[in-house]
């Protein structure tokens, strides 16, 4: 494969209400940040790829709203309905299509101005299962009972997700929820879908981040750690939750073994040097794991007590602090791909992995890990 | 001239037969009926496809991730990838744009693009409200009528074009529609009397100056080089795919042309190495929501100069015994599935170039426009003939 560059990128800070600046304000702050970072002007950008999804934005066709902010005016824009990393690997393929030099990828998400409940609901199909109230909440319960009850997992390892995630969070400037907490606070949380409580759960945040993709020597020519792509894969689960397999997740395994493949991964813990994944639930980052073959099937409650993905361990997952400290939904993928180039820049500050040279993002679409995109990158 | 990684082409077509309204079937259901028509036509099993590529307006239908639903009930994507491209009007060519650079990229090499529309299920017009800024358009210009009765008066009042002129595009491809068995309005025996005595719907556009909703689907199946050659000896292939996007408010500036259209088919042309796009291109399927815009179109993609949209068909050169035929399936006036009607534009381009067009055939087509249109004045090109490019 030919290789792709990840020139730089940009993000607000994740809060929970930016009521002073509408979604398309957002955007043009991550790419005016992005301009004056890497020195360049509209001109050097040869199209744009953004991510948006008009339920969570409350406006069909949200891409129109962000023309004048990404500048594609009299310029190609085109826009994946979804998740942040489906709309990188669409930037990337745009470069190696040889049709563009550069390509910035853009994505965002205002979730306090929809209620994320009655979008997530409208996931679930208008004949069978919509009306039962199913959303993102009930049907994580119903995943993370089934999980744990399989391989005996308890509320503590699925809690100590929670209190790293939140406490890497302190590292990250960018970080919606930033706090220590327990795992007592966890378990002693309000309980939302059993077994899950309101701390298993991540926040709903406002934000957005951008990045630029530049073929090999454009990239090489503007940043002197650039990040290339190394592996992609894409797999999508049965829709239906009882058509699908609710102990383990399928979809992201197939996609994660593409990804390996391309990369020539073979032993990913010993390869791979730091990963951000898309955890939208505590037990779910643990379940993540075991998908990406970081540990054994049912393994991932020892894993995490293992200390295995602390900031301190042989593969920290999520130093940024994750979903579940930052939660723009649909910008989420691809702040993955963006924090796992920082780490590769060796630009994560008080986050930094030391020596990360190769990293993992983990995009996902949907409920329950439907639709997955998992991405490998290097920095050599 | 930069060329593409891989040469790409559509190698199987399906639609469906489109209609106001599919009572029969349920929204996956008619998916997949274009889908099992594309993969017959490519003869491949489900299992040969690498990735499926979606296009449909989630709002239309009230679906969140409605590829997540269909993609995997109505089309093969149990664990395959599956992605959504949704940009409105556009959206049918944005997919087929995304599925060009999923298989020229190298990245996939058989992928599969399905758009759809089902709207008597929702509302289009209620969702198209919602793409206007709430404080700015929403109250004075929002939904699609709007804006394009707007296009209209301006063109019009610029370059003095009648009212009678415009109908004659209505008559033009709602009687081409006659020879499409796919098209939703088959009117062979329709006068420019009958459209221009239509209701009045927002001045000046009547009721016959205005597409029609429609439910239905289509699915096109895209491969490389080598795939192509196992699966067919008559494949359409891309020369030139280009968008041209446009300010946020389609109102920041004068709205008598349609900019976005010339700058798309200029870089497209200068792409597939077209000089004279009447002479060196075959047939056109445009993208025109009122038939005031088909005029004012064939000007910005260069078909004529400016302001002779009108004389351009009052020659003839766009009726399907002229020169240049435009819109030989019947176009968006005849049939308008929203996340499929672009696609249906570059279906219909590759049917011609394919030569199985059937009693709307254009005789010898060698090269083929599709274009569409969309969100705020965006235009999308595509160019498509029967040699591969290099």
């Amino acid at each position: 494969m030919d290789k792709v560059g990840i020139v730089g990128c940009t993000q607000t800070k994740y809060e929970a209400d930016k009521i002073d600046q509408t979604y398309s304000e957002l955007v043009f702050e991550v790419v005016k940040k992005l301009h004056n970072e890497l020195g360049i002007t509209n001109d050097d950008i040869g199209c744009v790829i953004t991510s948006s999804n008009d339920f969570n934005d409350g406006r069909t066709i949200a891409n129109m709203a962000i023309q004048d902010a990404v500048g594609s005016v009299r310029k190609a824009e085109s826009r994946v309905s979804g998740d942040g990393a489906f709309a990188y690997i669409y930037g990337a393929m745009r470069i190696l299509s040889e049709s563009f030099d550069t390509v910035m990828v853009v994505s965002h998400c205002k979730c306090s101005e929809v209620n994320q409940y009655l979008v997530n609901n409208s996931i679930f199909d208008p004949y069978y299962q919509r009306h039962l109230g199913l959303d993102q909440i009930s049907s994580a319960g119903l995943m993370a009972n089934m999980y744990m009850n399989k391989y005996g997992v308890t509320e503590e390892q699925a809690a100590m997700i929670v209190v790293k995630n939140r406490r890497n969070a302190l590292n990250n400037p960018y970080a919606h929820l930033q706090e220590r907490i327990t795992i007592k606070d966890v378990i002693n949380s309000k309980i939302m879908a059993y077994p899950l409580k309101e701390l298993d759960f991540p926040p709903f945040s406002d934000g957005a981040v951008a990045m630029l993709l530049a073929k090999e020597d454009i990239a090489k020519r503007m940043t002197d750690t650039p990040v290339w792509l190394k592996g992609y894969g894409n797999c999508t689960d049965a829709y239906y939750l009882g058509h699908r397999n609710m102990t383990d997740l399928v979809g992201l395994e197939l996609a994660a073994k593409q990804a390996y493949k391309m990369a020539s991964i073979t032993d990913p813990i010993k390869e791979i040097d730091v990963c951000e994944v898309s955890e939208n639930f505590s037990t779910h980052e643990l379940m993540i794991y075991e998908a990406l073959g970081l540990c054994a099937p049912g393994e991932g409650g020892k894993f995490i007590e293992g200390g295995e993905t602390e900031m301190n361990g042989s593969i920290p997952v999520n130093p940024s602090g994750g979903v579940l400290s930052s939660n723009p939904i649909m910008a989420n993928g691809l702040i993955r791909v963006a924090e796992i180039a920082l780490q590769l820049k060796g630009k994560a500050d008080k986050r930094q992995v030391p020596n990360a040279k190769t990293g993992l993002a983990y995009g996902m679409n949907g409920i329950c890990s439907q639709g997955n995109c998992v991405l490998i990158f290097g920095g050599e | 001239m930069k060329m593409p990684k891989h040469d790409v082409a559509v190698v199987g077509i399906g639609q469906t037969k489109f209609r106001s309204k599919r009572r029969d079937v349920n929204i996956p259901e008619m998916v997949y009926e274009a889908v099992k028509m594309a993969l017959d036509d490519a003869q491949l099993e489900p299992k040969e496809i690498d990735a499926i590529i979606i296009g449909n307006m989630d709002h239309f239908e009230g679906i969140n991730f409605s590829e997540l639903f269909c993609g995997i009930e109505g089309a093969p994507g149990y664990l395959k990838p599956v992605v959504k491209v949704a940009t409105g009007g556009t959206t049918g060519s944005s997919l087929a744009i995304c599925g060009y650079h999923n298989v020229a990229s190298g990245i996939y090499n058989k992928v599969l693009v399905v758009g759809w529309e089902k709207l008597k299920e929702g509302g289009a017009t209620t969702g198209i409200i919602t793409a206007f800024d709430p404080v700015w358009e929403r109250p004075s210009l929002a939904g699609a009528l709007g804006p394009l009765a707007l296009m209209a008066g301006m063109y019009s009042a610029k370059y003095g074009i009648t009212a009678e002129q415009a109908a004659k595009v209505t008559v033009k491809n709602r009687s081409n529609a006659a020879n499409n068995p796919f098209a939703h309005l088959q009117m062979p025996n329709i006068t420019i009397d009958y459209v221009m005595s239509s209701q009045m719907i927002s001045y000046p556009l009547r009721l016959h100056d205005v597409c029609p909703q429609s439910e239905g689907a289509c699915a096109l199946i895209y491969a490389n080089e080598e795939e192509t050659k196992k699966i067919t000896d008559n494949p359409a292939w891309f020369h030139a795919v280009e968008t041209t996007h446009y300010y946020t408010f389609g109102t920041d500036e004068a709205m008598f042309d349609l900019p976005t259209a010339t700058l798309a088919s200029k870089k497209a042309y200068k792409k597939a190495g077209i000089k004279n796009p009447v002479k060196d291109l075959d047939v056109a399927e445009i993208y025109e929501p009122t038939s005031w815009s088909e005029l004012s179109w064939t000007e910005a993609l260069g078909f004529c100069k400016p302001g002779e949209g009108g004389k351009l068909l009052d020659e003839g050169i766009t009726l399907m015994s002229g020169e240049f035929p435009v819109n030989p399936s019947g176009g968006v006036l005849s049939t308008n599935p929203i996340g499929a009607t672009a696609l249906v534009r570059v279906a219909e381009a590759a049917i011609q170039v394919m030569g199985r067009g059937e009693k709307r055939q254009v005789p010898d087509v060698e090269k083929a426009l599709a274009m569409g249109f969309g969100g705020s004045l965006w235009t999308e090109i595509l160019i498509l003939g029967k040699e591969p490019l290099r």
